[in-house]
């Protein structure tokens, strides 16, 4: 544990997020700007947890209605075909598109589910103090962050789809309510990463390390 | 301040007062929330009661793709199909729409939509590619339910289609089936709607629709008849050919009409019943009233004549044949002849007069008229007689014309009916003509005119001496040229003797001329005989035009 450098906020540093100037952060209550640039200075992103938690459960609320609601309406002289997402994967399982199938299921459910429960874990963990695994839990943090943008991959496919197919009569396709809130998912879950501030995953182990420090002093 | 001493040069960050306030961001979840709850609540809404339909077969339902469409809108979804208890039927259970609730009457009727072609349409043909889906059609009547049995057939008459139903007695269905048109002047204005055998088996009920505005056309005196396919008759009117439209010559239908004494009548009750008629002429042969009956006695073959055969007046259709019988008179007299019985219709008789009201001045003439008029035609001779209405099926109908030199006759009134003077007619005519060209040829004096022409002779022979005495005394005298001329006026004498003798000879009764012509008129009447023959035989055997006389009959 001696190991962990001491922090920033452990000197009653703060480094600006915009221009990256390090400050001194005044004692008391009132709020701190970067004396260049003017920025809010914190030591941690401000309710950081807190609104990272909201984004989550706003994430998980639309992700229900995102999988129920169907994503694509295929009109046909057979008749009128709605598909949510998971019928979309399963009628592309078949011996020939299975590898599409997989990936469709991977970019549109499998990712979008894993990184509100990786969100949540870090949240949880972070609440709780833990000081196990941080830097797996740093790790992930950065592949929840770089693997959002891919998660836009159905809300793409859709609209290129119905952007395309546009046969009337005899057959087009209209995007259902489902894509908005899947779109939806997604957006926040990215507000929602970037809400959490990864440096808290280190501040336990950095507190322990202060008491530990400052006890003897 | 340690901290201060270390990093001396980094600046004093500037304080501002904090301002406390709620954290923003939880709007976002809670804005999630209601747009969620709000689908999840028009879901909710939109969840209608769950029915059950049962089918004899399930085939071309699809649980979760299969709809129930109500005229063509979607009111609900198959949910999942599993057999019955009894292994007899198919279960479909249904989400219907909400809007349906108060639809889903006991006589709310569900069938499966297929290709069908029925009552001269074909409908269905959408799912050949789309697939089945269950029709609905709704009740008006019965309690609310939730389990309903599957009809094989959509509804003829959709429940709230204004009209009135009626039923029909018919002998047999014909070309009917559900759907079957109906027509009135050759407008589709109904179709049948179902029929059923009467429990004694011997009559079909056939419940038929007609559509609101023409339903007021049905009368209490209407007649309804099968129009259908291709109506052929072929009587003494010649070839008949009935047919209502295209459409009912390929499946079949049903057509009514009213007699025109009754158009004016109320319009019939829901329910009524009426006679199904084989075609139009059965149908609309009104219930002629005040026939008056006469009897007709030929001597003559009434082959080709039967019951329903018209009878016409000067070629327009006043009665008919009533009946055809032989009579035998007593067994002192022995006399058996045709006697045909006809009805005429003194009604239609007025209908075709141009100018009635000159005869019967305006009312109804009475029997005492009707028999004066009757006489005074006979007496100038009206009679009646049997025609050929066609040389090819030989059919006999009675007309009744002027004759051209009729014998005296009169109505028998004592007779009941009273007896008609009749003439023979028909081909009988020609033989009996050619019989007295005959008999005149040999009443001519052919012996008389031969003893004028010897006696002629006789004359021009003494007349030929006395020129010839003449002559001679004269010889002298007259002139070479004279002489030349009266040798000439000799000759030409002698040849007029040869002339007349050789004319003597022809007219002789002996004489092969004559016998000549004869035979030549009596090969005629042969011919006339046989033709007659040939003609009573293809009465009997139409087909043998075609075929030839058959081996049995030789």
């Amino acid at each position: 544990m001696s190991a962990v450098p001491a922090s920033a906020r452990s000197l009653g540093l703060a480094g600006c997020e915009v221009c990256g100037l390090v400050s001194r952060l005044p004692p008391g209550k009132s709020a701190a700007h970067c004396p260049r640039c003017g920025e809010r200075l914190h030591f941690r992103r401000r309710a950081s947890v807190e609104s990272c938690w909201a984004l989550v459960i706003a994430a998980l609320i639309l992700y229900i209605p995102a999988n129920l609601l169907p994503v694509l309406t295929t009109y046909t002289p057979l008749g009128v075909e709605t598909d949510t997402i998971l019928q979309g994967v399963v009628e592309l399982w078949s011996p020939s598109s299975w590898p599409l199938a997989i990936i469709v299921f991977v970019a549109s459910i499998t990712i979008p589910l894993g990184k509100l429960i990786a969100l949540a874990y870090l949240l949880i963990t972070v609440q709780r103090g833990s000081i196990q695994s941080t830097v797996q839990r740093a790790r992930l943090y950065r592949m929840v962050k770089f693997i959002g943008r891919w998660s836009m991959l159905d809300v793409f496919v859709d609209t290129f789809v119905v952007a395309l197919v546009q046969l009337k009569p005899l057959m087009w396709v209209a995007a259902g309510p489902g894509v908005i809130f899947f779109a939806g998912v997604v957006v926040v879950t990215m507000i929602a990463v970037n809400c959490f501030d990864p440096r808290l995953i280190w501040d336990l182990p950095e507190k322990e390390n202060d008491v530990r420090q400052r006890s003897p002093a | 301040m340690s901290d201060n001493e270390v990093l001396p040069d980094l600046p004093e960050a500037t304080a501002r007062p904090r301002r406390s306030r709620l954290s923003v961001v939880w709007i976002i979840p809670i804005i999630a929330a209601l747009l969620g709850g709000w689908i999840a609540v028009q879901k909710l809404l939109a969840e209608g009661p769950t029915i059950e339909i049962s089918f004899a077969s399930a085939e071309g339902l699809v649980a979760g793709t299969t709809t129930v469409k109500y005229n063509g809108v979607d009111v609900g979804k198959l949910q999942s199909l599993k057999v019955a208890g009894d292994r007899q039927r198919i279960i479909a259970r249904v989400q219907m729409a909400p809007e349906t609730k108060d639809w889903l009457l006991e006589d709310t009727w569900f069938w499966v939509v297929r290709p069908r072609i029925a009552g001269g349409s074909i409908t269905g043909l959408g799912t050949l590619l789309s697939g089945s889906y269950i029709g609905m059609a709704i009740g008006k009547a019965g309690e609310r339910t939730d389990s309903f049995t599957a009809r094989d057939v959509p509804p003829v008459v959709a429940g709230d289609t204004p009209g009135r139903f009626f039923l029909l007695k018919a002998a047999n269905l014909g070309s009917l089936d559900y759907g079957t048109p109906i027509y009135f002047r050759r407008i589709q204005v109904g179709q049948v709607a179902s029929y059923s055998l009467d429990h004694d088996g011997r009559e079909l009920t056939v419940r038929v629709f007609v559509n609101a505005p023409y339903d007021r056309f049905v009368k209490p005196d209407t007649r309804f008849w099968q129009a259908s396919g291709l109506d052929f008759s072929l009587n003494a009117n010649g070839l008949n050919v009935q047919t209502e439209s295209l459409v009912s010559l390929l499946i079949g239908g049903l057509a009514f009409d009213t007699p025109a004494a009754s158009v004016e009548d109320a319009a019939a009750a829901a329910e009524t019943s009426f006679e199904l008629f084989a075609n139009e002429a059965l149908a609309m042969k009104a219930p002629e009233r005040g026939a008056t009956h006469f009897v007709l006695y030929f001597d003559e073959s009434v082959r080709g004549l039967s019951v329903g055969a018209p009878m016409t007046f000067l070629g327009l259709p006043i009665g008919e044949v009533a009946s055809v019988r032989l009579e035998a008179g007593n067994r002192k007299n022995l006399q058996v002849r045709a006697r045909v019985l006809v009805a005429a219709y003194p009604q239609r008789f007025l209908d075709i007069l141009a100018n009635p009201q000159e005869l019967t001045g305006g009312k109804q003439p009475s029997p005492a008229t009707r028999k004066l008029i009757v006489e005074q035609l006979v007496a100038r001779g009206l009679r009646a007689q049997l025609r050929t209405g066609s040389l090819l099926t030989g059919q006999l109908y009675v007309a009744l014309d002027y004759a051209a030199n009729p014998a005296s006759a009169k109505i028998d009134w004592t007779s009941e009916p009273p007896a008609f003077p009749v003439v023979r007619g028909g081909l009988t005519d020609i033989e009996a003509k050619l019989t007295s060209i005959l008999a005149k040829l040999d009443g001519l004096p052919f012996e008389a005119i031969g003893s004028d022409l010897k006696k002629s002779l006789a004359t021009l022979a003494g007349t030929l001496k006395d020129v010839d005495t003449l002559v001679k005394r004269w010889g002298g005298e007259l002139t070479p040229e004279l002489k030349g001329a009266l040798v000439d006026a000799r000759r030409s004498l002698a040849a007029a003797e040869r002339l007349f003798d050789s004319a003597g000879k022809v007219v002789a009764p002996d004489s092969a001329t004559l016998v000549e012509l004869r035979g030549t008129l009596a090969e005629v009447k042969r011919t006339a005989q046989s033709l007659r023959v040939l003609t009573d035989y293809l009465e009997r055997h139409p087909e043998a035009l075609i075929r030839g006389k058959s081996e049995e009959e030789q």
